[in-house]
């Protein structure tokens, strides 16, 4: 292969004068994991209000809840992206638009609600199969003890729910961190944002892009670990994830 | 609101729209989708196939393939795949893959560790007298694989496949990263150009809507029809 390795390049100063290259990537996983932890955060809430609406029995509710999930699931996330920050503030009243356009971090904050309203579809559909999943006899069992729908969904169905749906949460965690990395596209320069600037000054193409391809890789065995952490100290007994 | 939209300049660049730009993405989303079936099917045969090295390999590449983003993907092939030429055709420099090829590798490449685990889960459901059966008519692995296992396989995951695929159309669009005339691309040249980005995002917009609803509505009838069957 004729290309040039230097493996020496991540501790070379970067243009910009804030460090050396490795720092560059550094402040962008820094980016990658706020953003991900945002929209994560963003996509839990949106994903289980729609998620319980889907399993009500109200036709309309589980109406607005499909129309929901399917709204943000047959469309890319960049083209959702480019809806956020590109055609949301033309379509709000003038200054409403301005006083967007001009937020400071603008990227940031489009890619946070933009990934996370994307991926709380998918949450909501993990938490309607996961409620879906519980036997029916839970919420007779409380309707009969006399709770109201809300008293039976947060003290019963919730609680056991959302211990069912904790490996396949982990994984749209994972996605969510992952899917941060569309945002490239509006301009936020997070972990692959920063790997590409690097490439673009240094010309190290492999080096940049292994590095972020090992950081990505941390990201995910930090978050694997976590979880079934969490998922160990939180596993119902006699259930398949319990003891 | 709509007062001061210009719907002509979407009129005006359909021809380009669809002939240059969707048949880019359908044309990439078919063959990646068929090379990435096929690819993850072997993904899935070497890691069900006992052999403890070649099952590790596999994993571990749908393991890899799997904690990356698609961007970071699709910019690590943008990049290596002139090298990978150069190694196997033994030229003296790098050489200079066109744009759609080097998206192509990419798609089939990390789609594939996705197909693999639909694979896989499709093979395992197969029941164990199967290929036990084969084995007793005297079917060699291959034949067993080829004429009992992975039919049935084949079509127990065909609507995962399916909506794996309609995830793989909306995935392409990604490659507007590298500035390529797909469906995106193009609407987005035309916005850039004309500086109409609403309209044409917006008609973007409704356009990956649009067939992402009517193809997942299909595998869903289809669904129903093959569950009646079994």
């Amino acid at each position: 292969m004729s290309y040039n390795w230097n493996w020496s390049i991540f501790f070379e100063p970067a243009p910009g004068g804030t460090g050396t290259y490795f720092d560059m990537l550094l402040s962008g996983l820094w980016l990658t994991i706020q953003t991900g932890v945002f929209a994560w955060i963003i996509a839990l809430v949106f994903g289980s209000v729609i998620g319980v609406l889907r399993t009500l029995p109200s036709m309309t509710a589980s109406w607005v809840g499909f129309a929901y999930v399917e709204f943000f699931r047959n469309m890319p996330l960049l083209v959702q992206l480019f809806l956020w920050f590109f055609v949301l503030p033309e379509l709000l009243p003038r200054s409403w638009g301005l006083w967007l356009k001009q937020l400071p971090n603008a990227p940031f904050y489009t890619a946070a609600i933009g990934v996370g309203l994307f991926m709380s579809a998918r949450v909501a559909v993990q938490l309607a199969a996961g409620i879906a999943s519980l036997p029916r006899g839970q919420k007779q069992a409380a309707t009969a003890l006399g709770l109201t729908t809300s008293q039976a969904y947060r003290y019963v169905l919730l609680p056991i729910a959302y211990r069912i749906i904790m490996p396949p949460l982990t994984s749209e965690f994972l996605n969510t961190i992952k899917n941060t990395a569309v945002a490239i596209t509006i301009g936020l320069i997070e972990l692959t944002g920063q790997a590409r600037s690097m490439q673009e000054f240094s010309f190290q193409v492999f080096e940049a892009f292994t590095a972020a391809t090992v950081m990505y890789l941390l990201i995910n065995i930090v978050v694997v670990t976590g979880m079934r952490f969490l998922e160990r100290r939180l596993a119902i007994p006699g259930y398949i994830t319990g003891k | 609101m709509f007062a001061t939209f210009d719907f002509d300049v979407i009129r005006r660049s359909l021809g380009y729209l669809f002939l240059e730009g969707m048949t880019f993405t359908l044309t990439l989303t078919a063959l990646s989708a068929v090379g990435g079936i096929i690819f993850g099917t072997l993904i899935a045969l070497m890691r069900l196939s006992g052999y403890k090295l070649l099952g590790r390999i596999a994993g571990l590449y749908v393991d890899f393939m799997r904690s990356l983003p698609l961007v970071l993907v699709i910019f690590w092939f943008y990049f290596l795949v002139p090298y990978v030429g150069q190694w196997v055709t033994g030229a003296s420099r790098p050489v200079s893959v066109g744009a759609f090829t080097s998206a192509l590798v990419t798609f089939i490449m990390f789609e594939a560790a996705y197909f693999s685990e639909i694979m896989r889960a499709g093979i395992q459901s197969i029941s164990k007298g199967q290929p036990a059966a084969a084995n007793a008519l005297g079917l060699t692995y291959a034949q067993t694989m080829r004429y009992v296992v992975l039919p049935q396989a084949f079509r127990n995951m065909l609507p995962v496949l399916l909506t794996q695929t309609i995830v793989l159309f909306q995935d392409t669009s990604l490659v507007y990263v590298l500035s390529m005339p797909d469906f995106l691309g193009a609407a987005s040249k035309v916005a850039q150009r004309d500086g109409r980005l609403v309209e044409m995002y917006l008609f973007a917009a409704v356009v990956y809507f649009t067939i992402s609803c009517v193809a997942s509505f299909g595998v869903r009838r289809l669904q129903a029809r093959i569950s009646i069957v079994r």
